[in-house]
């Protein structure tokens, strides 16, 4: 390979293949922060309307009145029914999800640790509104005939548990199907979280003669408890943000009240039934700001979410699995 | 194998540089890898480079082709010349210049093609589409692996052992005809059979190609390389280390009457 | 602890009983959850597959649906199984291209800073709730011009995004350093590397995402219900106008009072479920014989 004239190296170290793929690539990703950035900018700019009428009043008004020369909007009978829907069943679906995982990562024999894995994987993959179908068929007339009839006679005196629902949409069948819902998220999250635990840790509580409940008590859920906090944030966000089988389930009704088997609304079912198209342009807007409160809502989850596994890696320094969580 | 009369016999009297590197520093995140190492490599030579663990071998022979390029915090100074022309400006395009200087790596990395697709691809993407059946044959063949693989080209590379799966790899370096073949210890993860074809290969396609070789294995350096370059760690006064070009003079010099004591400590001290 | 000849050993066993009553207790409350778990999946699944069956028949495939008819079946669903096709394979067209471009992108172009603003982004548009994606899209597209067939693919699309997107970074991460370097030392340029050695190898991993994120999306029903359920009976496959989904007609007749379109509804749920149960599991199959294929070739 001698006696070759030098090869031109310079020059032309702009390649148009590579500035091709680099532009096209980061024009994707670019797009990808405009369509964020114009969701935000959508909901906003959609709800102005009546955020000029109601200002920040309309987030805490119990009101929702589309009477033509009445008009009155506002989003506390919404933001009740949201409130307690989603706090209740992350309440029941918590201790269940993370006794799933237990179940799974300590109890479970190993022909059933992968079947159940899986059922409850499937769980999740259920589409919400079969859920919420079955709630309306199924659901809601066991409740309504039995369950509700059944508290009620015996814990009437508390107002939680009032007069049984006509028709089986309640506040109580949307709880049940909430559960249902976020049951998985939680439980699969809190199972990683389980199995990360390093076998050390668990040996030396066992060496010490501690019983299995007692090692769990003192060595995995200390060690997994920011990941389960992270994990219930991400169930409560996805309840709060669920808004086809509620809006199944729940009779829609606006104010508040307290009985667990009156009807009700939460902003997403508030805004799922009204997709036939409103009446009112400030109706319109009023829904769409339901929508903002959501939005809001959801990204503060997110961000709370995303600050304690950060806040957790850190004081472990050892990696929380990301993946299990992002 | 090759002995040393052979190796003295084989050089040629009038010695082109086919790389000319001056004054070359080179940086991890701001430490100190290499610095100031001045050498010529010579056309149609086998040029070996040695040294303890960590001296910068394999980074010194990366700054050979701009591979170094690909690791974020790297930066270097000074100046590599390929035929006169310099290959570490800015405004050099590293891809031309990895198409005359190619490298085969220390673990065999072929593509998850075919065995001629290995070898093909290269020349397809390159632009050498003209006869390619002959250009595989001759690379292979080259490679002393044609007779072992002629009947099953299309299998999956994946499929030949470790010392076929290099030798593959050196073939597809060498069937896009660079100049130079930078290898970084090549034969490190082969057997000593392996280990044997390969450095055969070295000696017999001396005249068509330059090789410089990164090795461990001082014995590897004595059998094959005419020209050898030994490395060795400096320390700083904060405990800092980075790799200096000691001595770079014809392999038999070296291993038998080397000018700097360092070279010779190390020379001796592993024949034992 | 104490001082009166008690060793720690004693105090052990003293409480040992009660400890091991604790214990099986808690052994016993999560086997029960365990079960109530599996039990709320066996209920659910099995109602609607025991009303779903009888209600099962070609015509809902075929025959499309009559708006006012006399007797018990009011015919199928035909343009709602058009409709979600169509939707659902528009919405992949959209995402998969920009999902691969992206991860690319954030793989091997972006700085740290700028990949973590993307990562963001996308970790945020997954948080969205669905139904403020279908707010968003409805304030886009149909403002002014109508529900479409497009503006519902979009949305769906928006869902799918930051699914296929997240899934192909994670295989073209595993992709090891040394193939890329063996394709660039032989003077190849960094697209062609990247085009035609290292995508390559990710196939598996982008088919079981996307495979994945279909099943995500082939039931969600939120963003669909502003952008593409205006509809008429007729079968269409033209996006151009709204056309009806599998969700979307689930979600209007569980919503009615006819026990006809309850039988529809469970039939259309029934068919859901098991297209969306089929392809999770053909994911999960992938995604264990790509990992299989991974660990044998190196």
């Amino acid at each position: 390979m001698s006696a070759v004239p030098a090869p031109r190296l310079t020059a032309r170290r702009f390649r148009a293949g590579d500035a091709a793929l680099q532009l096209v690539a980061g024009a994707a990703a670019l797009a990808a922060c405009v369509v964020v950035a114009l969701i935000v900018w959508k909901v906003v700019d959609g709800s102005l309307p009546s955020i000029h009428a109601y200002g920040i009043r309309f987030v805490w008004r119990v009101a929702w009145n589309p009477v033509l020369g009445h008009e009155l909007y506002g989003a506390g009978s919404f933001l009740f029914g949201t409130a307690v829907t989603s706090l209740v069943a992350l309440l029941i679906a918590a201790p269940l999800a993370i006794g799933v995982a237990l179940f799974l990562t300590e109890l479970a024999p190993r022909f059933l640790r992968g079947a159940v894995t899986a059922l409850v994987e499937t769980l999740a993959a259920i589409p919400s509104v079969v859920i919420g179908l079955w709630g309306i068929l199924v659901l809601g007339p066991v409740l309504r005939d039995d369950v509700e009839p059944a508290l009620h006679t015996a814990l009437g005196f508390i107002p939680l548990f009032g007069p049984a629902s006509a028709s089986g949409s309640s506040v109580f069948t949307a709880i049940v199907v909430l559960t249902i819902m976020i049951l998985p998220i939680v439980s699969s999250i809190s199972r990683e979280l389980f199995l990360g635990v390093p076998r050390e840790l668990r040996e030396g509580a066992l060496a010490l003669g501690t019983t299995r409940w007692e090692m769990v008590r003192g060595v995995v859920l200390p060690y997994a408890r920011g990941g389960i906090a992270a994990a219930m944030i991400l169930g409560l966000g996805r309840a709060i943000g669920e808004a086809i089988a509620v809006s199944q389930v729940m009779g829609g009704v606006v104010g508040i009240h307290w009985s667990l088997f009156s009807g009700g609304d939460t902003l997403g079912s508030k805004i799922a039934e009204s997709y036939q198209g409103g009446t009112t342009k400030l109706q319109v807007a009023s829904l769409i700001y339901l929508g903002l409160i959501l939005l809001v809502f959801s990204l503060l989850m997110n961000v709370a979410a995303q600050w304690i596994v950060r806040r957790v890696a850190r004081r472990q320094g050892v990696g929380t699995k990301r993946g299990a969580l992002g | 194998m090759i002995n040393q009369m052979q190796v003295r016999a084989s050089r040629p009297e009038r010695l082109d540089r086919v790389l000319a590197v001056e004054s070359l520093d080179a940086f991890y995140g701001g430490k100190p890898a290499l610095r100031d190492v001045t050498m010529d490599v010579y056309e149609n030579l086998v040029t070996a480079v040695i040294g303890p663990s960590g001296c910068g071998k394999s980074t010194f022979i990366r700054c050979l082709n701009r591979m170094n390029d690909l690791i974020p915090a790297f930066t270097q100074t000074g100046t590599v010349r390929y035929h006169g022309q310099e290959i570490t400006g800015p405004d050099v395009d590293p891809v031309a210049v990895r198409r005359h200087i190619g490298m085969v790596f220390q673990r065999p990395n072929p593509f998850p093609k075919s065995i001629y697709d290995n070898v093909a691809w290269g020349c397809k993407v390159l632009g050498m589409r003209e006869s390619l059946n002959e250009r595989v044959e001759r690379a292979l063949t080259q490679a002393a692996l044609w007779d072992e693989v002629k009947d099953r080209l299309k299998a999956s590379a994946l499929s030949l052992s470790g010392g076929q799966q290099q030798r593959l790899c050196i073939a597809r370096a060498i069937a896009v005809e660079p100049d130079v073949v930078l290898m970084d210890e090549p034969a490190s993860a082969l057997d000593p059979i392996a280990t044997g074809a390969i450095e055969q290969l070295m000696h017999d396609l001396k005249q068509d190609y330059s090789f410089v070789i990164v090795t461990h294995n001082m014995q590897q350096a004595a059998r094959v390389a005419d020209m050898t370059a030994f490395f060795s760690i400096s320390r700083g006064e904060e405990g800092e280390r980075w790799g200096e070009l000691v001595e770079y003079a014809p392999t038999e010099t070296i291993f038998t009457n080397p000018s700097d004591k360092r070279t010779e400590d190390y020379v001796t001290g592993r024949f034992g | 602890m104490s001082s009166h000849g008690i060793t720690r050993a004693d105090l052990h066993n003293v409480h040992l009983p009660r400890r091991r009553r604790v214990n099986r207790v808690m052994e016993l409350l999560a086997w029960l959850a365990a079960t109530i778990a599996v039990a709320a999946l066996i209920i659910v699944v099995w109602s609607v597959a025991k009303r779903g069956a009888p209600a099962l028949n070609l015509d809902l495939l075929t025959k499309t649906p009559v708006q006012f008819a006399l007797g018990p079946v009011k015919q199928g669903l035909a343009n709602a199984f058009a409709g979600s096709l169509v939707l659902v394979l528009l919405a992949t067209v959209m995402t998969v291209p920009v999902g691969i471009l992206i991860a690319v992108y954030l793989t091997e172009y972006a700085a740290p800073s700028i990949r973590a603003a993307v990562s963001l982004a996308l970790d945020v548009l997954n948080g969205v709730p669905a139904i403020v994606i279908a707010i968003f899209v409805f304030g886009l597209f149909v403002v002014g011009h109508g529900q479409s067939g497009w503006a519902g693919s979009f949305a769906l699309a928006c869902l799918m995004l930051p699914l296929v997107a997240r899934s192909t970074m994670e295989v073209l991460l595993l992709v090891p350093v040394s193939l890329r370097e063996a394709s660039l030392a032989l003077g190849v340029p960094r697209w062609r590397t990247t085009l035609s050695i290292v995508l390559p190898q990710t196939l598996g991993g982008i088919v079981t995402g996307t495979v994945l994120a279909v099943a995500r999306v082939a039931g969600e029903t939120a963003p669909l219900l502003f952008t593409s359920s205006i509809v008429g009976t007729q079968v269409s496959w033209s996006p151009t106008h709204a056309l009806q989904s599998i969700p979307v007609a689930i979600y209007e007749l569980s919503e009615s009072a006819d026990p006809a379109d309850h039988a529809r509804a469970w039939a259309a749920a029934t068919v859901l479920l098991v297209f969306i149960l089929c392809t999770s599991l053909a994911a999960r199959w992938l995604a264990t014989r790509g990992r299989r294929r991974l660990s044998t070739s190196r």
